[in-house]
């Protein structure tokens, strides 16, 4: 009967996972916020729940992740108290939904650092996204196919692409389609000839971390880039957190938190821009 | 060609080490995750990747047992509800991970209530390793010498006892390959938990925590957050590591089994 | 030929044995459940697409602009056969071949670390797989031929993942050839190779199919390393070095960022993978059957 032994180590461990068991959710006023959205805001709002959660002992942030789509449809449904967007609410989700900006993410060309263009103009950009310009000879270039790398669909840092420059997504001639910003990074770091648009915190800190991009600056005929400091890109989209018209207290009390000027360094360490006080 | 593979494994296997070595202290392995995990370590994640499979393997090991004694030992050549069985096995075995995912946030999470939790991403990790633990299980009692049965029979023990002290045990050596590729597979699922374990990196305090498992941790690590490369490679270590020790330790617990097995034998 | 063993039609009317049979279908009728349940959950999500724009149209539509009213799934189907494809080609050979090696070729020192190895490779995340062709593999190939980003990256790497599985489960079933009729070889003066081709390999015909079979799916299946290294443009390859995107890599990228229509067109992604995986294994059904008549 020396084989019914095997089974007592499982027994025990049924026993233990089942006794984990009674310690019920507290039903008492709310202390434990759920936070669902965008991952490129959850390291963020993880970092900033973590300094909130100090403040006030007792309450647990929980920050999930699934996407901008995610958070808009778990706040509505009730599943999670804030929603994360990284993108500007659209006029039919403000109806039912309240957002409430919390920092701001630019949006550059980068290129790879031996690519010797310096910089483009946004006509040029278009034919080269468009199939227009195939090489990198007509802007002065070496002379070598580009590789277009352009965002999948559904992604703020696309539409906001496509609405600066006036494009349709039907019109992009990409050879290579990329879901998050460090995707696109890596892949234009292994290629000499390829040109993507990545977010400007997470390309910021790769070139001081010496990966070999570049960022390539836009210039328009009546003014060229100003050395050092850049103005702030119109190409910028805000990183919202989203309610319900009616949210509870402490969700009300960490949107003001997420949004004051004591995150200011969480936001800054992240590369994304505080937005002005 | 072969030889192009096994360049290749030694392309990945050196990479990561070469990466990832220099992140490897004791620090990683007490200290919670700092700086979205950046900095510090991956005590609480570690936690919750072992209560995660545990869960995981605790559920599925009784089902997946069960139903494979049910195709070895019970069902006759020509059963249709057998053959049944078997087919969705296959299938499930093919279904994508991120469909897992969605179903188990569907199901667990919302239907169920289980929420974020380590809970719900067990129990989604335990359907999708059932159909290898099954199928592995199978096999092994298949490999059973018929004449072990012929005699239990002719000994007249019953069915149950038969299953239970007779060929359960002379297949422990199949049941531990099939767990150690159920682990493996339960430990690099990555798509899965994302919507059903979630994204915690607190240490958790009960099974109705959400906790962040490792590869979860990898993920993240190497795609959202710029500069996390080096830890991304020294938790990919950390894990490999981990397969190692659970092997040897699974092997080590075969060879006592059976030896035990043959002396009351 | 060594033949199976199937249980015969059990005489025991002992109340434990009616009680184990009754535990043992409740189990098997939760993995047939939760099948059910998968299939149920995806056909209710892709509903709302079937019914508009229809299934017709993801095979006719000419792009995929999901957000435009386009809805071609019929490249990443074939992006996703190819890939797959290529794969199993690849590790099918590779893997019974290091199986064989491993039981029949390698001495025990050799076997044994070889063995540990692929169990190993077996348990890394396809996130690392897709982690390091991203900075690796894609280069390399991009230095042959641009963008690098492609269908033979994702071939390499879903070979590289599969190859682990395949090779440990046809150990397992070469594992289970039948001594006597080893013996038997050995008896009639057959050599090593001799008893491997004519005696050990048609016997387990069977079980390397349903390695040939597992990988198959998971190769289907795989979504973060293909989605890393692949490309994901939406496209009809013309040559190997094309980039492709997969039905899962389609749900993988999309999902997070659609809502409405176009995340229910997504599940018709998976419900098409899910309808490739029964396609698959009724095919393979039929293949066994057809070997068992042999």
């Amino acid at each position: 009967m020396n084989a019914g032994r095997a089974w007592i180590p499982l027994l025990l461990v049924l026993a233990a996972t089942a006794g984990c068991g009674d310690s019920p959710d507290a039903r008492q006023p709310l202390t434990k916020l759920s936070i669902t959205g965008s991952s490129t805001m959850a390291p963020l709002i993880a970092a900033i729940g973590k300094r909130f959660e100090r403040r006030h002992p007792g309450v647990r942030i929980d920050v999930q992740t699934g996407g901008s789509s995610r958070g808009v449809a778990d706040t509505r449904s009730g599943l999670a108290h804030i929603g994360m967007v990284s993108r500007a609410l659209r006029a039919l989700e403000q109806r039912d939904l309240v957002g409430t900006p919390v920092a701001r993410d630019g949006i550059g060309l980068i290129v790879h650092n031996t690519n010797p263009v310096g910089a483009l103009t946004p006509r040029q950009v278009v034919a080269l996204y468009t199939g227009g310009m195939t090489t990198w000879r007509p802007v002065s270039g070496k002379d070598a196919s580009v590789v277009v790398v352009n965002k999948a669909e559904g992604r703020a840092t696309l539409e906001l692409f496509l609405k600066y420059f006036h494009l349709t997504n039907a019109e992009i001639r990409a050879d290579v389609i990329i879901g998050d910003n460090e995707q696109g990074i890596k892949f234009v770091a292994g290629n000499p000839h390829a040109i993507g648009y990545v977010s400007n915190g997470a390309a910021e800190y790769a070139l001081r971390h010496e990966v070999p991009i570049k960022r390539l600056p836009l210039t328009t005929a009546s003014a060229p880039p100003a050395a050092g400091h850049p103005a702030p890109s119109p190409l910028a989209r805000p990183l919202t957190l989203v309610t319900t018209r009616r949210p509870p207290a402490l969700a009300q009390a960490f949107i003001a938190f997420a949004a004051s000027s004591h995150v200011h360094d969480l936001v800054a360490a992240h590369y994304f821009v505080p937005l002005a006080a | 060609m072969a030889l192009v593979l096994l360049v290749f494994f030694a392309g990945l296997l050196g990479h990561l080490l070469w990466h990832g070595a220099a992140g490897l202290s004791w620090e990683l392995f007490t200290a919670p995750p700092r700086h979205a995990g950046r900095d510090g370590g991956i005590a609480p994640i570690l936690v919750s990747t072992g209560l995660i499979l545990g869960v995981c393997m605790v559920t599925a090991l009784p089902f997946g047992l069960g139903t494979a004694v049910l195709l070895a030992e019970v069902t006759q050549r020509r059963s249709w509800t057998g053959e049944f069985v078997r087919r969705s096995l296959d299938t499930l075995a093919g279904v994508p991970s991120i469909v897992f995912g969605l179903f188990g946030n569907a199901f667990f999470c919302v239907t169920l209530g289980l929420g974020f939790s380590i809970m719900s991403g067990g129990l989604t990790l335990a359907c999708m390793v059932l159909p290898i633990l099954i199928r592995t299980a199978e096999e092994g009692l298949r490999a059973v010498p018929r004449e072990y049965r012929l005699a239990a029979a002719a000994l007249g023990f019953s069915h149950a006892s038969t299953v239970c002290q007779l060929l359960l045990p002379a297949a422990v050596p199949a049941l531990l390959a099939g767990f150690i590729l159920g682990l493996g597979r339960a430990m690099a699922e990555t798509a899965a938990l994302i919507f059903t374990s979630g994204y915690v990196d607190r240490m958790p305090a009960s099974l109705w925590d959400s906790g962040r498992a490792l590869s979860i941790h990898i993920y993240d690590l190497s795609m959202h957050v710029p500069g996390g490369d080096g830890r991304a490679y020294a938790s990919a270590l950390v894990l490999i590591g981990l397969l190692l020790v659970i092997n040897a330790g699974a092997m080590w617990a075969g060879r006592r089994l059976t030896a035990q097995w043959i002396l009351v034998a | 030929m060594y033949t199976t063993w199937w249980p015969p039609i059990t005489l025991s009317h002992s109340r434990r044995d009616q009680l184990l049979r009754a535990l043992l279908w409740s189990c098997a009728s939760v993995a047939g459940l939760m099948l059910v349940c998968i299939v149920a959950f995806l056909i209710l999500e892709s509903a709302p697409a079937l019914s508009h724009p229809g299934w017709r149209r993801f095979f006719t539509d000419a792009a995929w602009h999901p957000t435009e009213d386009a809805y071609a799934l019929w490249p990443m189907l074939a992006g996703t056969l190819l890939s797959t494809g290529g794969a199993v080609l690849l590790a099918a050979p590779l893997g019974i071949g290091t199986a064989v090696f491993c039981q029949w070729y390698a001495p025990a020192w050799l076997a044994v670390p070889c063995r540990r190895l692929i169990e190993l490779l077996a348990g890394i995340p396809s996130v690392v797989f897709g982690f390091w062709g991203l900075v690796a593999l894609v280069p390399l190939i991009n230095q042959w031929q641009p963008p690098g980003a492609s269908l033979l990256a994702g071939i390499c790497i879903l070979t590289m993942m599969i190859l682990p599985t395949t090779s440990l489960l046809a150990q397992a079933s070469l594992a289970q050839a039948d001594p006597d009729a080893l013996r038997a070889a050995a008896a009639l003066g057959f050599g090593r190779w001799g008893t491997l081709r004519r005696v050990v390999l048609p016997s387990c015909a069977a079980g390397l199919l349903t390695a040939g079979l597992l990988a198959a799916s998971r190769a289907l299946g795989e979504t973060m390393a293909v989605l890393m290294v692949c490309g994901n443009v939406v496209q009809l390859p013309s040559s190997l070095f094309d980039p492709v995107r997969t039905l899962t890599a389609n749900m993988a990228l999309e999902i997070p960022y659609a809502a409405g229509r176009h995340r229910s067109v997504l599940f018709v992604s998976g419900l098409l993978l899910l309808l490739l995986v029964i396609s698959l294994v009724g095919s393979a059904t039929w293949v066994r059957r057809a070997l068992r008549h042999v």
